[in-house]
């Protein structure tokens, strides 16, 4: 799984084969060059032997060199960043746009179920993250094996006996160093988790402070964010202690190592096998080392959570996606609005069978009403008409066809839809209007805003048409979205509708007038009207009575009361105040 | 920023000795290459291989008690970092509760939800550099710097010509990235947005087959983000390349006028490697400084948003000398409403038009009183002035005669029950969330509100009956449940007022006459306010307020509404006209 992960992000990675080629190579070169560096300044420092005994044209040229040398790695290692740079975001980039459209392939199911919360983090948290542990890899990791393999060579030319000390003492630095890092990933852990606690009570209490305020429920609040906080707090610091513990942990491992190096050259000095000149530069090499392998056992770190990242992000690629486009597939262009369902069987959920056997016959032009109590699938059968989701048995015919045969889109256009839920998106009041038709000109958006009674109070706004919505509309009434998504469908007028308890959150004198553009729009038009109020639905054709996933009853409002069943009880409990 | 200084004094001892012994492992640090000098001088050189390894126990010693003291830096730090953030955030916790609707519409909740988490993270970071490098970075900078001019005062010129030039450099890089960073995380914003609609709209979404514009509008924001952190990026990879070539180009400028000095005799090779080393020591700490400084302009942002919040004073205060106890303050007479406006006027903060004018009227105790009108015509506004989630722009609102500006907001919201128009649930049991009204309520009080609002029958079903667990907002109960446990939770609270504030819509009618009926009969002499659209709910009230546009264009009982009031007429009839002609 977690190898599987890293495959599957090493593959996007290549995908720009030349961005890393390119980082490859002036990871090298920049190193290289840097590696040399001392060398030549030594060659300097030589030069400068004493009074009188200075070698200033040797001098020049290596001043010279320096410049010319530095200028040019600086050069290399400001393209290595940027290179890198390019490639995590390009990588991300393409990473993320694979996921969001596999996301918008998804079935609906999928939104439904999964938090959006952890699906925003996916595709924003864990993108960053992978991001920044390609860039960290590739500046801090690949360029650090590069100096430490270097810097071995450079030693081991120079004496291999003693660079062995240097080769047992590395593995013990990064033991310890995943020695404290096991430790602190568990206590990370345990902040995360606290975290998240805390993040959701502030969210649950200064989200909802009008309850709290009513209640007199702030001291009790406040004693239970302390509770909370005060944890977080135990766990925070222990994670911040334990993981502050690896750099002097490190730098105490070099700085014996530098010592024993010390020793050990000084005693073979002592037996004559080394010169003083080649302990200094042992030591400086010695301390070249150290640096690399702080920043790699610091950003291992980094990629190990970039690698849970990538698996989180992986595993929504692995959803399943809808069904697929058949070749074969029709598009839907006219349509007379011949609706019917043939014996079709669904559930969400498979132990719950919720529609079973479902039947029914719409000729072209009806008004459908579907009522029920909550939970009864009234949005179920929208759901399948719309193909948001499939049918387990059984077919759903449009004008004879079946719509398992028609694309999506060209099936989807075909209905014009008011839901419950209001969505608008930030943009403009024109831009949402326009939704289903950005060319749409001022007068046709004026118009269907008219249809729907929105047109008084957008005028109201200080910009009016080009005032700007906040994310989801907040900045106005639930009503007013109603009325803007209304507007939206009143735009298009596709040869079919659906209505999902489309006014139930507009007061009754507003429904009214609303009621009245609907009933023009509904005119030869097959309608589908699921309604709580039933003063909405009398007018329909045929009313569908729904109960437990079943229709229980079937025809207009008359037949329906004189039936004396479950529909005249639903309709008097409604009304038996009145 | 220095303005929250003041909060990091609890951990005074923390914040004084954790850099104290930061400082104690650089010196001891900077100790080890002097020794180890010394182990090649009179050990090596001078053949002495006992001196050799007496230096290397001496070396190792002094490693170990560095990383020691480095030790007890980091846990003075973690000490300090958290339980500052810690305190900040149950500061601003607390401050965030006591203000009003006006602060917190102002603001805006994940605004401030933003400022407690993230914001607090940035300052604690903060905090545990300062401990760790506040003393270090200066001290290896200026003792690099003494100790190079102890070497050689004239070579010392060129320290002080690089290291402005240093500064200009980390000034250059930063005053471009800050204001790129900000735009990036604009457009990681709206990347966002786009992300989130098209969660939330996946169904419009669909219905209007916009896929494929949805797929180029994310690609846009997708490629602008990417496109914007790699412009970014360019800017800020210029400054490790800068620095090198800046060190070593001090180092070359060294090797040469280094090289006269010798030439002349006034200057040794040895001091001249020394010198070297310095430069490195010197601009290694001066790179640290650099990220240092980019963690305080983040904090500094941080800490203006977090004192934001500490310097708002809420908009609805308790005045000093608040009456505690209303019926103790006055006489109050048979004749007296228990809630009265007088003249109210109310403005929202920022707002050009009033949301409600000229209001005036009385209830009495013991009424049913119905507040009708359309969407938008200030229902909620009204109750919400009652009970002080803000406070009235001109004119008063009394009760039994005391003006409620006078009133401690705790004692005139302990006469409340208020039953909003979203019914929020908290995560937790049902029991849990009905003791909200009334923290003493006993098992037999549960059941008695449970019984009253018609829940009693959901509950059974539940096999850990009021042990049931509620996840956030409810969302494992249905609306109409969950109206049903808001509204017990208001009257387990026994309340004398009693407010709906358009809240049993999603009750079927039978439910709700029932309800209704249950609590006129349990609780007597309670008051109620009854926001509704509904003309059935409150038909039968004491007394209807028909609103409309923020104003008051009807008062009356139902029939004398009927016949005076075109506005009630026209809700009225909305509602019955279709039945009538059916039935």
């Amino acid at each position: 799984m977690k190898s599987d992960a890293v495959k599957r992000l090493g593959r996007y990675i290549l995908a720009n084969k030349p961005y890393l080629l390119g980082a490859v190579l002036f990871a090298a070169l920049s190193n290289i060059l840097m590696v040399a560096g001392p060398f030549i300044i030594g060659k300097g420092v030589d030069a400068i032997a004493g009074k009188e005994q200075v070698d200033f044209k040797s001098i020049l040229n290596i001043v010279i060199i320096i410049l010319i040398l530095y200028l040019v790695s600086a050069f290399f290692q400001w393209s290595l960043q940027v290179i890198t740079a390019v490639l995590s975001n390009r990588t991300v980039e393409r990473l993320r746009k694979d996921v969001f459209d596999h996301i918008l392939e998804m079935p609906l199911r999928f939104f439904d179920q999964k938090p959006h919360g952890d699906i925003m983090g996916r595709l924003t948290n864990d993108m960053e993250n992978i991001g920044e542990g390609i860039y960290q890899s590739v500046t801090q990791f690949f360029t650090g094996i590069i100096s430490i393999v270097g810097s071995l060579v450079f030693m081991f030319v120079l004496n291999p006996w003693i660079t062995l000390i240097v080769i047992v003492m590395t593995p013990v630095t990064f033991l310890i160093a995943s020695f404290i890092t096991r430790r602190s990933s568990k206590m990370f852990k345990e902040q995360s988790k606290v975290n998240g606690e805390l993040n959701g009570y502030i969210e649950e209490i200064i989200g909802n402070q009008k309850v709290v305020k009513a209640f007199n429920y702030e001291e009790r609040a406040q004693k239970k964010f302390e509770e909370i906080n005060g944890r977080l707090y135990k766990c925070g610091r222990w994670a911040q202690f334990y993981s502050s513990l690896v750099n002097p942990s490190t730098r105490l491992v070099n700085n014996i190592t530098y010592v024993l190096l010390g020793m050990t050259g000084g005693i073979a000095a002592l037996a004559g096998r080394l010169s003083i000149g080649y302990i200094s530069s042992f030591l400086t090499y010695s301390s070249y080392f150290s640096q690399p392998i702080n920043n790699v056992t610091s950003v291992t770190a980094q990629i190990q959570s970039a690698v849970a990242s990538a698996e989180r992000v992986f595993a929504v690629m692995d959803e399943e996606v809808e069904k697929q486009a058949d070749i074969n597939e029709i598009e839907l262009k006219r349509t007379n609005g011949n609706v019917r369902f043939d014996d079709v069987s669904f559930s969400y959920v498979q132990e719950k069978p919720l529609i079973q056997n479902f039947n029914l016959d719409v000729k072209e032009g009806q008004r459908i009403a579907i009522v029920g109590p909550t939970g009864s699938g009234k949005t179920t059968l929208v759901n399948l008409l719309m193909r948001f989701y499939e049918t387990d048995r059984g077919y759903i015919y449009i004008d004879d066809k079946s719509i398992s045969k028609i694309s999506k889109d060209s099936l989807r256009q075909s209905f014009g839809m008011v839901l419950q839920d209001t969505w608008l998106f930030a943009g403009t009041i024109r831009e949402n209007i326009a939704y289903g038709n950005p060319e749409a000109t001022d007068e046709e958006v004026k118009k269907a805003a008219t249809s729907a009674n929105a047109h008084s109070f957008i005028k109201r706004l200080p910009k009016g048409y080009e005032t700007e919505l906040t994310e989801g509309g907040s900045n106005l009434s639930q009503g007013q979205r109603q009325l803007l998504t209304i507007a939206r469908v009143m735009l298009v007028i596709p040869p079919m509708l659906i209505l999902d308890e489309a006014t139930s959150s507009v007061d009754t004198r507003t429904e009214l007038h609303i009621q009245k553009a609907f009933l023009k729009m509904m005119e030869g038009r097959t309608s589908f009207v699921i309604a709580h109020r039933l003063s909405t639905i009398k007018e329909a054709d045929v009313i569908l009575v729904m109960n437990n996933g079943r229709i229980v009853e079937q025809g207009s409002h008359k037949d329906l009361l004189k039936k004396n069943g479950f529909y005249k009880k639903l309709y008097l409990s409604q009304y038996e105040n009145t | 920023m220095f303005k929250l200084i003041k909060y990091l004094k609890p951990y005074l001892k923390q914040v004084v000795l954790g850099p104290a012994f930061k400082l104690f492992e650089a010196i001891l640090e900077l100790t080890i290459p002097l020794l180890m000098a010394k182990l090649i001088d009179n050990g090596v050189k001078a053949n002495n291989p006992s001196y050799v390894y007496m230096m290397g126990g001496i070396m190792v010693a002094i490693a170990i008690t560095g990383a020691g003291s480095a030790y007890i830096c980091q846990y003075y730090a973690s000490i300090a970092s958290q339980g500052f953030g810690t305190s900040m955030r149950n500061l601003l916790f607390k401050k965030i509760q006591g203000y009003s609707f006006n602060e917190l519409d102002k603001i805006g909740t994940p605004s401030l939800i933003n400022r407690i988490t993230s914001d607090v993270n940035q300052l604690q970071l903060a905090v545990a550099m300062l401990i760790r490098l506040v003393v270090r970075v200066p001290f290896l900078c200026i003792g690099g710097l003494i100790m190079a001019m102890t070497i050689n005062l004239k070579l010392s010129v060129i320290l002080f010509i690089t290291m402005p030039l240093f500064a200009l450099v980390i000034y250059f890089i930063m005053s471009r990235t800050i204001p790129l960073y900000k735009t990036v995380q604009k457009k990681l914003d709206t990347l966002s947005v786009i992300i989130r609609e098209n969660l939330s709209g996946v169904r419009v979404i669909r219905a209007f087959a916009k896929l494929d514009k949805e797929r180029e509008r994310f690609s846009k924001g997708n490629r602008e983000y990417a496109d914007m952190s790699i412009s970014v990026g360019k800017v800020s990879a210029l400054l490790n390349p800068a620095t090198t070539v800046i060190v070593n180009f001090g180092v070359a400028t060294i090797l040469w006028f280094g090289g006269i000095q010798v030439y002349h005799g006034t200057m040794t090779q040895g001091e001249i490697i020394a010198y070297i080393n310095y430069i490195n020591l010197i601009l290694s700490a001066l790179i640290v400084l650099a990220n240092l400084v980019v963690t305080f302009t983040k904090a500094a942002a941080s800490a203006n948003r977090v004192n934001e919040i500490l310097e708002t004073q809420p908009s609805v205060l308790d005045r000093a000398g608040s009456i505690a106890d209303v019926q103790s303050a006055v006489n109050v007479s048979e004749e007296m409403p228990l809630i009265e406006f007088r003249n109210v006027r109310f403005t929202y903060d920022g707002a050009s038009e009033y949301a409600l004018k000229n209001i005036s009227f009385g209830i009495k105790s013991g009424q049913t009183v119905g507040i009708i009108g359309s969407t938008g015509s200030g229902k909620s506004t009204l109750v919400n002035l009652i009970a002080r989630f803000y406070d009235t722009t001109d004119g008063q609102i009394l009760i039994n005669g005391t003006d409620v500006k006078n009133m401690k907001q705790q004692n005139l919201r302990d006469k409340i029950g208020l039953v909003p128009q979203k019914s929020v649930l908290f995560s937790g049991t049902i029991e849990e969330n009905i003791k909200w009204g009334n923290e003493q309520a006993q098992e037999n009080d549960i059941y008695w509100a449970a019984e009253i609002v018609q829940a009693t029958e959901f509950i059974k079903q539940k096999p850990e009956g009021i042990e049931a667990h509620i996840s956030q907002g409810g969302a494992n109960l249905s609306g109409g449940q969950k109206q049903r446990l808001a509204i017990a939770r208001a009257v387990v609270k026994r309340p004398e007022i009693l407010i709906f504030d358009d809240s049993t819509s999603a009750l079927d009618y039978a439910t709700d006459a029932a309800l209704r009926r249950q609590i006129k009969d349990n609780l007597k002499g309670l008051t109620i306010i009854m926001v509704t659209q509904r003309v059935a709910a409150i038909r039968d009230a004491d007394l209807i307020v028909v609103l409309d546009d923020g104003e008051i264009v009807g008062i009356g009982r139902n029939e004398e509404l009927l016949k005076s009031c075109p506005v009630y007429q026209e809700i009225y009839y909305s509602q019955r006209k279709s039945e009538v002609a059916h039935t």
